[in-house]
């Protein structure tokens, strides 16, 4: 088992036109095979897309362009699409997905309008899809299935479920985990922009509910209150007998308050959402946190030895 | 991005909002005819600067004895002696740091018969994912010690973005602050208005502090800060001429023109990561090795050969960087791209100060062999850990 996706998983790729669509989609051909199976262009329906050299083994193959979402899924029964559709249109996009009741929406994009996604997150409220981001990695469970920017070189199958506000931090936790001989079941990044899709605790959930994950790294950032209401939910549960080891981290620790560092929702604000607050919450349930952002595979060794 | 409360006044009022009447004023000779123009017997004059606490602020020019930056006026002689005090000082404020702020502007606005100070704001409720009034009774002082002290004064009442303000929002604000006849009739009026010019400009905050019962019991917007999200500039020109480019720091414009994340700070060691996440979390380890970080600097996923450069001549350009860390994963990002940069960026700009990079992920070991063979004399770094801790060596 994993999590969300897994080599069953079908993706339809919206922007699979642009530079970075075609980059990545043939990333994820290279990847063990992710099932790429269509992409979206409203004028360029009826066309085909062919692999590049990028694609390894996978160069060379066509994958029809469909003129929506709808249409692709019909076709090819996709259960799943990727959004790397530019700030501008990429809300429009995610509510074209929500439409056809595409079960797993992942967006990419970084810049996105909150307004926008205000009005995203409401139309997803009354529906059935499940949105990753906007302004994250992607997901990735090894061997099986890629979806998004992460580079496949660094993983390794294994027993880890990471969960992470940060792109490059995930990066971190699983090469470190990959180093330390652990590997991960799923990592997802949720993406650090203010209004999202998919929190921690939906994540946090799945990863406890999921046999192949045995113990937990979530790493989160200064802004809001997500990581502490996680923290409260893995209480919660334990309290039910429920856990599995997790160690813990959050960047900016050293932010000065007031100021948005790189995410939009990366901002102490009101005197809320500092990193010794979150850290505090996190180690008064149990979660053991990493000190250093070097440290996440070695302080989970340590914990899974205790 | 920020604005002027005097530019932020005249946003509202073009919606509709009840404000002063104003006038901005931007060299000393402009004042008799502003003050004239509002004809008295009351006037405030105001500090234009992007930073709040004015009223209670100093200028670092006049002695302790001195008024504030927020000031009154009973008549036209009174307006031109506190223009003359206030305009180009610098103006000292619990948000401004100990540097102050030039005071480049003021604004001249009629004064008014105050019944009562409320607390309006609006903003995106990150927690409900939903555009949130904040109402309080407790206006014209610190909101943060208000949530500190007294948290159930505080009202937040989100907006269903598909209904906006309707007659049920607006009940729960006349409520929350505490209004009745003319005043909630003003309500009525007001709050959509407020929410309208939130979600058209895409502003980001909208903080009315003190929204204003008059004693003819009509809402006026007695002070107005505005943010706009940055994100969604490109599709309002007219907010980007609101733009005071000298309220910003040279370096973090300079970072903008090139697409980069960059927070100038106060320590020597100067960063260039990529990743929001990633580029905090060297920071921190840079503080638990006990050393303070220059800067935050996000080159972001598709940084360039020109990007890295330029990336570099603000950090070089800091007088304070005493060594740089470089610190890149590269997931899409190449190590050879970036070695290339900072190859490139070196011959550029030169460098005086000791250099440590940090490479790791895809095209790792291309990323090495090119600063190997630079010549240049970098000090590699084998992961995180050992980065901070020749970083923090090398400052000494």
């Amino acid at each position: 088992m994993s999590i969300i996706v897994d080599k069953n998983t079908k993706i339809i790729v919206q922007g699979l036109t642009g530079k970075t669509g075609t980059f990545h989609t043939e990333q994820a051909l290279a990847y063990h095979g992710t099932q790429m199976v269509a992409g979206i262009h409203p004028k360029k329906g009826g066309t085909t897309w062919t692999a590049g050299e990028g694609a390894g083994p996978a160069a060379g193959r066509d994958l029809p362009i469909y003129a929506t979402v709808a249409e692709a899924k019909a076709a090819t029964g996709a259960n799943a699409s990727v959004v790397y559709v530019p700030p501008a249109g990429a809300a429009a996009a995610i509510t074209e997905a929500i439409d056809a009741d595409i079960p797993f929406i992942t967006c990419i994009t970084e810049g996105i309008p909150v307004n926008d996604m205000v009005a995203v997150k409401a139309r997803l409220e009354r529906s059935k899809s499940r949105l990753l981001g906007p302004n994250c990695p992607g997901i990735m469970t090894p061997d099986e299935c890629k979806i998004g920017i992460m580079p496949g070189s660094i993983f390794k199958k294994g027993n880890v479920g990471i969960v992470s506000r940060s792109g490059t931090l995930t990066y971190e936790a699983v090469f470190q985990t990959t180093n330390e001989g652990l590997g991960q079941s799923t990592a997802v990044g949720i993406g650090g922009d203010p209004v999202k899709g998919t929190e921690f605790i939906d994540v946090l959930e799945m990863f406890l509910a999921d046999d192949e994950t045995t113990s937990i790294i979530m790493i989160g950032e200064i802004g809001g209150s997500a990581e502490e209401d996680a923290a409260q939910f893995l209480d919660d549960e334990k309290k039910k007998g429920r856990w599995k080891p997790t160690v813990g981290f959050i960047a900016g620790r050293t932010a000065p308050p007031g100021r948005t560092m790189g995410h939009a929702g990366a901002v102490i604000s009101g005197g809320k959402g500092g990193a010794e607050d979150k850290m505090e919450a996190m180690e008064a349930v149990g979660i053991a946190v990493s000190p250093s952002p070097a440290q996440l595979g070695k302080t989970l060794v340590k914990l899974l030895k205790e | 991005m920020n604005i002027h409360e005097y530019q932020a006044k005249a946003l509202l009022k073009s919606f509709g909002a009840p404000v002063a009447a104003g006038v901005p004023i931007l060299k000393k000779e402009d004042a008799a005819a502003a003050a004239d123009q509002l004809g008295g017997p009351l006037w405030v004059v105001k500090s234009q600067i992007h930073a709040g606490g004015r009223g209670k602020g100093k200028f670092k020019e006049l002695g302790p004895e001195a008024k504030g930056g927020v000031r009154l006026a009973f008549s036209k002689d009174e307006v031109l002696a506190h223009v003359d005090e206030m305009l180009g000082n610098t103006l000292v404020t619990k948000q401004t740091g100990e540097a102050g702020k030039q005071v480049n502007r003021l604004y001249l606005e009629d004064g008014a018969d105050i019944d009562r100070e409320l607390y309006c704001s609006i903003l995106v409720n990150r927690e409900t994912g939903k555009v949130s009034f904040v109402a309080s009774t407790e206006g014209g002082m610190d909101i943060e010690a208000v949530a500190e002290e007294t948290p159930d004064k505080i009202h937040t009442i989100d907006v269903d973005i598909a209904t906006g303000v309707d007659d049920a929002t607006v009940a729960r604000l006349n409520s929350a602050f505490e209004l009745d006849g003319v005043a909630a009739e003003d309500g009525k009026t007001l709050f959509p208005i407020l929410y309208k010019a939130f979600i058209e400009k895409d502003m980001s905050l909208l903080e009315i502090n003190p929204l204003i019962v008059m004693k003819d019991g009509h809402l006026r917007v007695l002070d107005a800060k505005v943010s706009f999200d940055g994100n969604a500039l490109f599709r309002h020109p007219d907010v980007m001429e609101l733009r005071d480019m000298t309220e910003e720091d040279e370096k973090e414009i300079e970072a903008s023109k090139h697409d980069l994340a960059y927070v100038a700070l106060d320590g020597d060691i100067g960063c260039m990561v990529n990743g929001a996440g990633l580029a905090m979390a060297t920071m921190d380890i840079i503080k638990l090795y006990g050393k303070e970080p220059a800067n935050f600097l996000d080159v972001g996923g598709g940084a360039t050969t020109e990007k890295v450069t330029a990336a570099f001549k603000i950090i070089t350009a800091d007088p304070n960087v005493k060594a740089i860390l470089v610190n890149i994963f590269g997931g899409i990002m190449r190590c050879d791209v970036i070695a290339e940069g900072v190859v490139q960026a070196v011959k550029d700009v030169g460098l005086k100060v000791p250099l440590v990079v940090r490479l790791e992920g895809t095209k790792v070991e291309d990323g090495k062999a090119i600063l190997n063979s630079s010549g240049l004399n970098v000090i590699a770094a084998d992961d995180l850990d050992d980065a901070a801790q020749k970083i923090v060596k090398a400052v000494g």
